[in-house]
Order: structure tokens, then sequence, then C-alpha cells
């Protein structure tokens, strides 16, 4: 019994790294809410949220910076879980929802809302765009990124193709998406194509409570289904075959799981824009430290999202305030690097 | 204990893999799966627990159909080890209790716990319990891949080429370890092998496939040098040395 012993306590250090994590993104979200153009004490942030502060902290906190950060947090732990979910699905550490076409579907949505149905308008003031109807907008980014997410499914359940023809094919959707999104560009006018740029740059203040209802429980819903899911996940990581031995119905389970993602992934891009890296990141950043076992991984994966999500915005609010810089090109400014060590240090750690 | 019956297979329709294949094993025995590259050696060792779904044929065990079971509860029957593992970053402890997975409806009881360490005591894997099994040797790995098929408790163990990547202490090893479980825990070992002086010395029952049909299914007595050279198409011999039976290959071109 003495190895189980020091199981029990290998087991513990894994549940000590997800604490502390989670206490990273709580002093994080705490910060987020104090740190702006508006400065606000810790006290006093503390204070608001538990229905003392003044009237115009609680403006501030609950009109403004509030829903941001949830934002942040939902959007950051939904993209994670589903890059986790989707790089153990396709075995392969560059999957993630991008990576089936997801954010190039979303933009050709956004752009043909806004361009020939006229959903938004570049216009001077410091926000510089107006969507006219969001809802119109977020629709449409929604229905052409799951199309692109479908397109590849039936095909893949069609043919039984193969992980890597998955990943394959979503490259080829992307490049054709962005094709038309650029099209469609050519011939637009300049506030419109202004205003796709501009939508495209991914933003967490677009986000209303209702909008973050939804996401919050989309996101959660995928959450619980791989987190119940886990030794199937544990098990698809020895190979097919192997994960059919054990009992996983492999064809079934990978078609479900991918859709689960592509869904939750959509849902996020379409309310906030483009948002790079953070899928492909998060569960790498945390792989190193605590393995592959997707018990851990997962939640850990979630939480190393939402920090993320959190640190970008708060940076994209304070470098040059009051000027807010899109949230997509931070991640990406700086999810690149952090990819690069990751890459020459070895994905996966160890080796 | 486990009947196939009439079980035919094909990847296309115009080539099949498997005619007509019948064949019936006892409790603990250890069968050799025989015959040529492509002669149908894996797939017939995948049709058996549905990991490949043959478009013909029944496979009983204890007189129950198996295709007819659900996928956890096939994994509960049969446990199958492949030729190549994916040297995911688990440990090894991590991955024998995955071999628990068909028993586990949301967390691992503590008798899954405690089959896990008995497992892992037999097979003398103490000491690698919690190092990460893409750093493991060939050899270890595989122990650990044989140790998570014991953890389903099947009743039927299958074995794709279980000595491929071993070097020779490794090849006796790992097959007395499963001959010695089979015999003791009364499971029914089917392995495909290539060298015939291990089937020879491990196997109690031969199989040998040829032209997507069995050939010969038998004990001892079928191990001739005929059988033997009509399957693999060379000629050879056999002969005890210190009471131990031997095959000898005389290729021709040679």
């Amino acid at each position: 019994m003495k190895h189980l012993a020091r199981y029990e306590s290998y087991i513990r250090f894994k549940i000590v790294f997800l604490l502390l994590l989670g206490a990273a993104v709580v002093l994080m979200a705490l910060w987020a809410v104090s740190a702006g153009s508006a400065d606000l004490s810790l006290k006093e942030v503390v204070a608001t949220l538990l229905g003392r502060g003044s009237r115009q902290a609680s403006m501030i906190i609950f009109n403004h910076r509030l829903p941001r950060i949830m934002t942040a947090i939902v959007a950051g732990v939904g993209l994670a879980a589903t890059g986790c979910a989707m790089q153990c699905i396709l075995k392969n550490p560059l999957a993630s929802a991008s990576t089936l076409g997801i954010a190039q579907g979303a933009a050709f949505g956004a752009s043909f809302a806004i361009i020939v149905l006229g959903a938004g308008l570049q216009n001077q003031t410091l926000d510089g765009i107006t969507i006219i109807n969001p809802y119109l907008l977020s629709t449409c980014a929604f229905i052409s990124s799951m199309l692109s997410t479908l397109i590849i499914l039936g095909l893949s359940y069609l043919k039984r193709v193969s992980p890597e023809s998955m990943i394959l094919a979503g490259v080829a959707l992307s490049s054709m998406f962005a094709g038309a999104t650029t099209l469609m560009q050519y011939f637009a006018a300049d506030v419109k194509v202004a205003a796709v740029v501009f939508w495209t740059f991914g933003d967490l203040g677009r986000t209303g409570w209702q909008e973050i209802m939804i996401m919050t429980v989309v996101v959660l819903a995928a959450f619980l289904y791989y987190a119940f899911n886990r030794w199937n996940f544990n098990a698809l990581q020895s190979g097919e075959d192997a994960a059919k031995g054990l009992g996983v119905n492999v064809t079934g389970f990978r078609l479900l799981g991918m859709l689960v993602g592509a869904f939750t992934a959509a849902i996020i891009v379409s309310f906030i824009g483009i948002i790079n890296f953070i899928g492909l990141i998060a569960p790498h950043l945390v792989r190193r430290v605590i393995g592959n076992d997707f018990r851990y991984l997962l939640p850990a994966a979630a939480l190393m999202g939402a920090l993320l999500m959190l640190a970008s915005d708060t940076a994209a609010r304070l470098v040059v305030a009051p000027v807010i810089l899109p949230i997509g090109a931070i991640t990406s400014f700086l999810g690149a690097p952090l990819f690069l060590y990751l890459v020459f240090k070895g994905i996966g750690g160890g080796k | 204990m486990m009947q196939v019956q009439a079980l035919s297979f094909a990847y296309r329709q115009d080539q099949p893999v498997l005619q007509e294949i019948n064949f019936a094993v006892e409790k603990g025995q250890c069968t050799a799966v025989l015959g040529n590259n492509g002669a149908g050696k894996s797939t017939l060792i995948k049709c058996l627990n549905r990991i490949l779904k043959p478009q013909k044929g029944i496979v009983y065990v204890h007189g129950k159909n198996i295709y007819q079971l659900k996928r956890k509860e096939i994994a509960k029957c049969f446990a199958y080890v492949a030729q190549h593992h994916a040297g995911a970053r688990f440990t090894v402890f991590d991955t024998v209790l995955l071999g628990r997975k068909p028993y586990i409806k949301f967390e691992p009881a503590p008798e899954d716990f405690r089959i896990v360490e008995t497992i892992i005591k037999q097979l003398n894997l103490e000491d690698l319990a919690l190092r990460y099994i893409d750093e493991l040797s060939g050899g270890e790995l595989q122990k650990v891949m044989l140790a998570r098929a014991l953890a389903q408790q099947p009743q039927v163990l299958l074995l794709d080429e279980p000595t491929s990547n071993l070097d020779l202490s490794n090849q006796y090893e790992v097959l007395a370890i499963v001959r010695e479980i089979a015999k003791k825990e009364h499971i029914s070992v089917l392995m495909v092998l290539h060298d015939l002086n291990l089937a020879l010395r491990y196997c109690d029952r031969f199989l040998f496939l040829k032209n997507n049909r069995i050939f010969a299914y038998g004990g001892m007595e079928v191990m001739t040098p005929q059988n033997i050279e009509e399957v693999y198409g060379v000629p050879v011999d056999v002969q005890e040395i210190n009471g131990i039976k031997v095959v000898i290959p005389f290729p021709r071109n040679n």
C-alpha cells in the first residue's frame, strides 16, 4: 500500500495547483475590477460587490467593469476548455476552435451582416463602431462559423476520415472563408469595411448581462459534458483501438465532443469577436505542470484560460488608458511568443 | 468458453480478409494466432471484441452473444493490448487505473484502487508506479499495457504481437507472466505471434491462418513441419532440444 500513499500525495499536488490557479483568477479579477480610468481601491470594490458601496462606484462596477470581467472569465473558460477537448479528440497539439474554421467562419458571417445586411457602421466616437443590429450580427457570425464545423464533421462522418484530415479540412475551409470575406470587403464601402475590421478585433465591452447569461449557460453545459466524459478522454489518449477496447464508442464520442466544442466556441466568438490563441495556449501551459490526465487538465486549462483573458483585457485597458486596445490583438501579440517558447521547450513537457 | 462462428470480415467488399472463421477456446488456454503478414491475424483479434465490426458471424462468451452487448460490457469481457502504444503523459498508476474504466461510473471506488494495487505488485511495477509512461523502456511499457488490460478483469485477453518491441529477456518475461496469469485466473489468451519458438514455448493451442481462412487449429499436434511449410512457404524442421520443441527454418534460396 506504500505506493498508493505516494499516488495520493501526487494527486494532492494537482489539487493544490488547481486551488492556486483558482485563487490567482479571483485575485486577478478583483484587481481588474479596481484598475481602470476611474481608480477604485480594492476596499471599495469589495464593499461594492457586497452591496455597501457608493452609488458612483456601483454604477462603474455593475454597468461597466463587472460585465467585462465576467465576459473575460466565461469566454476564457469556454475557449480553453474547448481547445483542451479538441486537442484530445483530434490528438493534435495544434487543434482548437480556430482549427475547424470557426474564427474565419465567424468573420465571414460578421462581414456578411455588416456589408450586405447593413448591421453596423464605423463612426467617429471613441467606440469606433456602431452596431445597428447586434443580434443580427451575432446570429450571422454564429451560423457561418457553425456552417464550417458542420461541413467538416459531416464529411468526417460520411467518409470516416482521420483526425488529421479533419484538421486539414479546417485549414481549407478557413482559407475559403477568408477569401470570401476579402472579396466582400473589396467591393464594400470604407465605413463598412472599417466596422468589419473593428468587429474582428474582439471586444469584451460588447456584452450586456443578457449575453453573458447565454454564454455562461452554454460554457457551463459544455464544461460539464467534458468533465462527465473525462475517462473517455483519457482512454482516447491511448489510441483509437485501445480506447475501443476500453469500452469507448470512439466515433460517436469524437463527433459529439467536436460538436459541443464548436458550438461553444461559436457562441463566444459571435458575441465578442475573434480571440486568438487562448484555446490553443491555455491547455499547453498547464499540461506541462499537470500532465495529460483529463480529470485535472480540463479544470486547469479552463482556469488558465480565464486568467489569460483577464490579464490580456486588463493590459488592453491600462496600456494606453483611456483608449481600450482590441483584446484579440493583445492575445495574439502576447500569445505567439509564449507559444514559440512552449514549442521550443517541447510541448507536453519533459521531453 | 468462447466460440467463434462463421465470422467473415472485409475492409472492402471485394477483398475479404477473413472468411468463415470457426473455432472455440477453453478457460485458461493460451492460443497463438499464426500466419504470414497480411493473413488477417490482427484483424481477427480486433473482430473478437468488435474494434472492427465483422460483416458476418457471431462470437459467444459463456453462451452470450458479444455483438449484442454495449461496448462497455464487451470491455468487461475482453481486454485488448494493441501492437503500438501512444506514449501519452500519464503515470503508470493512472494508466493501469484506466483499465478500470468499464467499471467506473463517476470516480474509482476503493475496490478499483485495490485491484490496481494488486496488479501493479503482481507485475513488479511498484517502483515505476509514479513514472510517466512516455519515459519507460519498451519492455516496461509493454508490461504496463498488460497491467491495464488485466485491470479490466477480462475473461479473454487479446494481445497483438506482445513481443514485437522487446529484447530477448523481456520477450520471455512478458510471455511467462501472461501464461502464469492465464492459468491462475482462468483467462483465455489469444495472441498474435511471429516467433514460432515463443509460440511453442508458451502456448497450448495454435491457430494457423492462410488465404483468409483457418488452415489448421489444434494443440501441439498441428505444429508439424508440413503445416508450417504450407503456411509460411519455408521448409522447416521441428526438433526437440533438452525437452523443448524448436522450429528450425531452412529457407530455399540460401
